[in-house]
């Protein structure tokens, strides 16, 4: 207690004294850490992934999509070299196209909670 | 009249992220989480039972990356150039008492809300129809600021810039543009500083946003650093290559195909949310169920929302809330008491003052954009 009231008088001198600068001037938050690449799936081609395509962004853009075949995949790998300039080889592009189609392929489109998906 | 088996699509409605991890954010309720770098960030369903959406439940949609977590007002500046007769460098307190502040209650809709519903399904943000939000803003119209720099002969459109910045050199910077035109017809248009009573949440763009009302969020740049008055169109990437819509009457092409023409999008189309109950939920036979949810439109402003529990046969009106004005969400109740058990499937649609409503089938496009479909959900009686 006798701490906490301490800490507070303090907190407040503090303010007091800053109050025409820096405490009234600043906003500032602290975002929780990105640990979307833990949560890709493991196969090959993980690798790559990990280090081409969470440059730019977290790797949860890429599944969190509808998943898509290997097409769908390799236009979007080219999207990101061609439009955004992501510094992918095309060998590297190649095993990444694999990974993807093979792990978030087009199945992929319902995430685990939603039950009971009907065939089409 | 109920069905005597559940529906078949029922489950195909699901958004891929809907009831997806909840993730807790500075200034923030818990949110879905789309994306964490840059912060994508959802509102549930059940905060659109009321007209104003809290800031702490606010949705967050961001491009790029590294995006401002901390802002000095001491130097934040909003800069006015470009083909003006006198540059600005506005701060804060300039923008509160040098031009006359500005009240407005507008919804900022996200283009992609409800993509996760698209079918055939397309690649971007899987939003439920969560990335929306509703708030009373308070600001400096973005005419007075316009008119303080004098705009010369020749200004085609200006540029606004924010805050966020690109990861490499090779990602363009997130810069949208209007034309001067819009901006001198439509006095509504402001630079914000207030949500809801309050300074705006650092993730909404403190310290100050851009409020195009009736018009999508994309436009609504988030801690507005810079505007630059132009004699030409922009052509940056985010206004001639993203955001583009088939330049059709609806916006929307044959479904799976690709359009011949593209525009950028505009203004928003005509929408009803229904916000409980949940779809998929279980309600007890000869009781009354409350449905509540919210409608708007792109302006005109909304002046009826109808109820159908026959499959779209017949439909009747709901109570209307408070009006907030032509841009805000319109908030629409009503009492139902399911007579017969079985599966029902209700639907809720909303018509502007124009007469526009809303379409039985959904519109596609490649984009996930535009999404206005009559929403409903699915019950069982028992
Ligand atoms: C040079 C930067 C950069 C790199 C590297 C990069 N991306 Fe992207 N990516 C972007 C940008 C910018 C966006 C658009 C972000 C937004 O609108 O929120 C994006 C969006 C996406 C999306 C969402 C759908 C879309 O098209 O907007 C997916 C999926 C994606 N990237 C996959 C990948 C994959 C796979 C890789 C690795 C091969 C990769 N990205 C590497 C910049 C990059």
């Amino acid at each position: 207690m006798k701490l906490a009231a301490a800490c507070l008088s303090l907190g407040l001198a503090l303010v007091l004294v800053n109050r025409a600068e820096e405490k009234t001037t600043v906003k500032e938050i602290k975002l929780p850490p990105d640990d979307a690449a833990a949560e890709l799936k493991p196969g090959p081609g993980v690798e790559a992934v990990r280090a081409q395509c969470a440059i730019c962004h977290s790797t949860d853009y890429i599944v969190r999509q509808p998943g898509g075949d290997a097409k769908r995949w390799e236009a979007e790998v080219k999207k990101m070299v061609t439009v955004f300039g992501a510094p992918t080889s095309d060998a590297d592009a190649k095993v990444i196209v694999e990974y993807l189609a093979s792990r978030y392929g087009p199945q992929a489109k319902k995430s685990s909670h939603s039950k009971a998906a009907r065939p089409r | 009249m109920p069905f005597l088996h559940p529906l078949q699509d029922s489950a195909e409605r699901d958004a891929i992220l809907a009831g997806g991890p909840l993730v807790r954010y500075p200034e923030k309720a818990n949110l879905i989480l789309l994306t964490s770098r840059p912060p994508q960030l959802e509102t549930p369903l059940h905060y659109f039972d009321r007209a104003i959406t809290p800031n702490e439940a606010f949705y967050v949609r961001y491009h790029i990356f590294p995006i401002p977590t901390r802002v000095d007002l001491a130097t934040w500046r909003l800069r006015v150039g470009g083909l003006v007769e006198r540059p600005l460098e506005l701060s804060l307190d300039d923008l509160k008492t040098k031009f006359p502040p500005t009240r407005l209650v507008a919804v900022n809709q996200c283009s992609g809300n409800g993509r996760g519903y698209f079918e055939p399904h397309v690649f971007g943000g899987q939003w439920s129809n969560g990335a929306m939000g509703n708030a009373e803003w308070v600001g400096a119209r973005l005419q007075d600021i316009l008119r303080a720099a004098g705009i010369k002969p020749g200004a085609a459109e200006a540029t606004f810039n924010g805050l966020d910045e690109p990861a490499a050199p090779s990602v363009p910077d997130f810069v949208k543009s209007l034309t001067v035109q819009h901006l001198m017809e439509d006095p509504d248009v402001l630079v914000a500083y207030q949500m809801n009573g309050a300074e705006l949440p650092m993730l909404n763009g403190f310290p100050a946003r851009l409020v195009v009302p009736g018009w999508y969020a994309t436009y609504w740049v988030k801690h507005l650093s810079e505007i630059m008055v132009l004699d030409h169109a922009f052509e940056g990437f985010w206004m001639a290559k993203a955001y583009r819509i088939p330049d059709t009457p609806c916006g929307c092409v044959e479904p799976g195909s690709t359009p011949a023409r593209s525009v950028s999008i505009q203004r928003m189309n005509v929408r009803a949310i229904i916000a409980t109950p949940k779809n998929g939920a279980r309600v007890a036979l000869a009781r009354p169920v409350t449905l509540k949810g919210v409608a708007f439109d792109g302006g005109y402003g909304i002046t009826q929302v109808e109820f159908s529990d026959d499959r779209g046969a017949t439909w009747r009106r709901v109570e209307l809330g408070p009006d907030f004005g032509r841009y805000s969400f319109r908030e629409w109740s009503a009492l139902w008491i399911p007579k017969t058990p079985g599966y029902y499937r209700l639907m809720v649609r909303a018509t502007n003052r124009a007469g526009e409503s809303q379409p039985i089938e959904p519109l596609w496009n490649p984009g996930g954009y535009l999404r206005n479909v009559i929403e409903r959900v699915d019950l069982t009686v028992a």
